[in-house]
């Protein structure tokens, strides 16, 4: 099975003449992607922040690694396991927390993500802890990742277009209509952060194949803290937003090698830039349609004057007022 | 299923605090089938507090709450909708940056009968009902006036249209007992007058029951039935709003609060 996606991949590279390079950081991307589009139904659709998507990414990758070398499980049946074992995480730890008011969610998440980290560093026997665990089969060849990729973008986004995503948008918007309308709030959050949990670990798998040897540490809270950052650059409530924003994430350390130190620190200047000039992300609240997208191209000069008005404050665009008031 | 001389709505002896406040003190009403009840009072009455405590938002310390014979005193709010109880916010709560459709839309989620694989792989059933729910949305829309809006963000409208959308909105829910939060507020007199019309209308055509907290005598004339009046949560006069009118307790509490 193995050999054969990485045949047909080899063929497909060979013939676009994608090089090894070249493919690792489309994986990596890919991997991004789906992490984020994950992030993006939680964060973008359902205003729910969570700090520990690091965890549900380890839980997937470990889980996807253990079943392929130590039983022998087809990549395949590894990686379902390894996203819904995740998932099965989440929804158990969103019943405890997501009833709780939305600021503890936020800490236990963050609890969470360090929690697995720690546990995986401790448990010796079964993670090989802080030493690693090697052998995994290379099964996250480039052809694979990005099948997954389109996969994952195209249940995610007939998810968010039906009944399911208008209910999450709906408690984003006012959680009290939302109840007022019959929709059980703490339900549809389960559902969103589950929703992202499989996401998580679905990436995290599809990360262990492609590395081949993991460690605890790769998913920290930085690696969280980057999953946020990367949706909110993206734009909230856009699901191809989290995707130019997972792209531009990958892609832009890989051209600035030399400043790939800086990262953290670009990451935290293009959130506050972002906060300055667009509160709502590249591509906030919309969806990327190639139809306005050659429009815009047409009317380049008029919208680069707009723009221009909009970043010198000339022209502002009113803010989101906060959500107050008990009755 | 239900007896037709039952009331929709019974509340016995509700109390509520807020720590010291006594925000609703033994509180008892009956609401008859096609009626329409307005609830009126100084600021401060306990209003609002009875609406958040008939939708669940908040449980009573003690009393009884029932909707067409069921228990309702401890249901959480979105049961409460799903049951049949509408309601309107007194600070508009609607989901300011989605279109004005899709409000509506939303509102009609118990009717979305389909699961995650349908709407996966979108089948016939998938696609009838979404359309449908879609047309229904456009059909309430139009009976508010607001089809040529449908596109628009929910938040640009005008404050008039947006009390319309979240009316309309609590209408997709199919309820049979409607609430409105003071839904002539900020309202002129002109205005108001209109709101009197469209209740009305509302009422006949969907054949509902409605409680309503209004501050405007004339749209509670014109409108309701029967009244009870509140003043520091306590219940100080029921009746006809032409009885009402004339009850000296009623004349104090209005002189004296800041009506
Ligand atoms: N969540 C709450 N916490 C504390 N006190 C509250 C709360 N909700 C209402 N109250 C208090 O209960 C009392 C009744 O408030 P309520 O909002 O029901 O009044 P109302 O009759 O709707 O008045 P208005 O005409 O101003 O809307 C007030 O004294 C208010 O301060
Ligand atoms: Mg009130």
């Amino acid at each position: 099975m193995i050999e054969l996606f990485s045949q047909i991949n080899g063929a497909v590279s060979s013939f676009f003449q994608i090089n090894t390079y070249l493919q690792g950081v489309i994986i990596m991307m890919c991997i991004n992607i789906i992490a984020v589009l994950g992030m993006s139904v939680l964060t973008g659709f359902t205003r729910l922040f969570s700090f520990g998507n690091a965890g549900f990414m380890s839980i997937g990758a470990y889980t996807a690694a253990i079943l392929t070398v130590q039983f022998k499980v087809n990549f395949i049946f590894a990686i379902i396991a390894g996203a819904l074992f995740a998932g099965f995480i989440a929804y158990l730890l969103g019943s405890i927390t997501l009833k709780l008011k939305g600021d503890y969610f936020l800490i236990t998440c963050l609890g969470f993500g360090e929690c697995v980290r720690v546990l995986f560093n401790y448990m010796k026997g079964t993670t090989g802890g802080s030493a690693g665990y090697p052998g995994i089969p290379p099964y996250s060849t480039m052809l694979f990742c990005v099948i997954c990729t389109v996969l994952a973008f195209f249940i995610a986004w007939r998810f968010i277009h039906s009944k399911y995503g208008r209910n999450l948008t709906s408690i984003r918007e006012n959680e009290m209509a939302a109840e007022a309308v019959g929709i059980n709030a703490f339900r549809f959050k389960r559902m969103s952060f589950t929703f992202s949990a499989i996401y998580a670990g679905w990436a995290g798998a599809l990360y262990a194949g492609y590395l081949m040897y993991i460690v605890p540490n790769s998913f920290n809270l930085a690696k969280s803290c980057e999953l946020i950052t990367t949706t909110v650059i993206g734009g909230l409530g856009s699901l191809t937003g989290s995707v130019f924003g997972a792209i531009i994430v990958t892609v832009l350390p890989e051209a600035f090698r030399a400043l790939a130190n800086y990262r953290m620190l670009l990451y935290g200047l293009a959130v506050i830039l972002i906060i300055m000039f667009r509160p709502s992300g590249l591509y906030g609240y919309k969806e990327f349609s190639l139809k306005r997208f050659i429009k815009g191209i047409i009317n380049l000069p008029q919208n680069a004057k707009l723009f221009w008005e909009r970043i010198t404050g000339k022209n502002k665009i009113k803010a989101n007022k906060g959500d107050n008031g008990n009755d | 299923m239900t007896n037709t001389n039952s009331p929709v709505l019974e509340m016995q002896n509700v109390d509520k605090h807020f720590g010291g406040v006594h925000a609703i003190n033994d509180f008892s009403v009956k609401i008859e089938r096609g009626k329409i009840h307005g609830l009126i009072g100084p600021n401060g009455a306990g209003k609002t507090t009875i609406f958040n405590n008939i939708t669940g938002i908040y449980a009573p310390d003690s009393g009884k709450i029932f909707f067409m014979e069921n228990d309702i005193t401890k249901t959480t709010p979105h049961k409460v909708a799903q049951l049949g109880i509408g309601r309107t916010f007194q600070n508009i709560r609607l989901f300011s940056n989605l279109s004005v459709v899709d409000n509506v839309i939303i509102a009609s989620n118990m009717d979305a009968k389909y699961n995650m694989p349908q709407a996966i792989f979108k089948t016939a059933k998938y696609k009838k009902l979404e359309a449908y729910l879609r047309e229904e949305a456009m059909d309430l829309l139009g009976f508010v006036g607001l089809s040529d809006k449908a596109n628009e963000r929910a938040s640009s409208l005008p404050y008039g249209h947006q009390r319309k959308l979240e009316i309309a909105r609590a209408m997709a829910l199919k309820p049979k007992l409607l609430l409105l939060d003071e839904p002539a507020a900020g309202m002129n007199a002109e205005e108001s007058l209109d709101l009197v019309q469209f209740v009305k209308e509302i009422k006949s055509h969907f054949d509902i029951t409605i409680l309503m907290i209004e501050h405007h005598m004339d749209v509670v004339t014109n409108l309701c039935d029967h009244c009870t009046v509140l003043n520091f949560g306590k219940t100080i006069a029921v009746g006809t709003p032409a009885e009402i009118k004339s009850n000296p307790e009623v004349i104090k509490a209005y002189l004296g609060g800041d009506e």
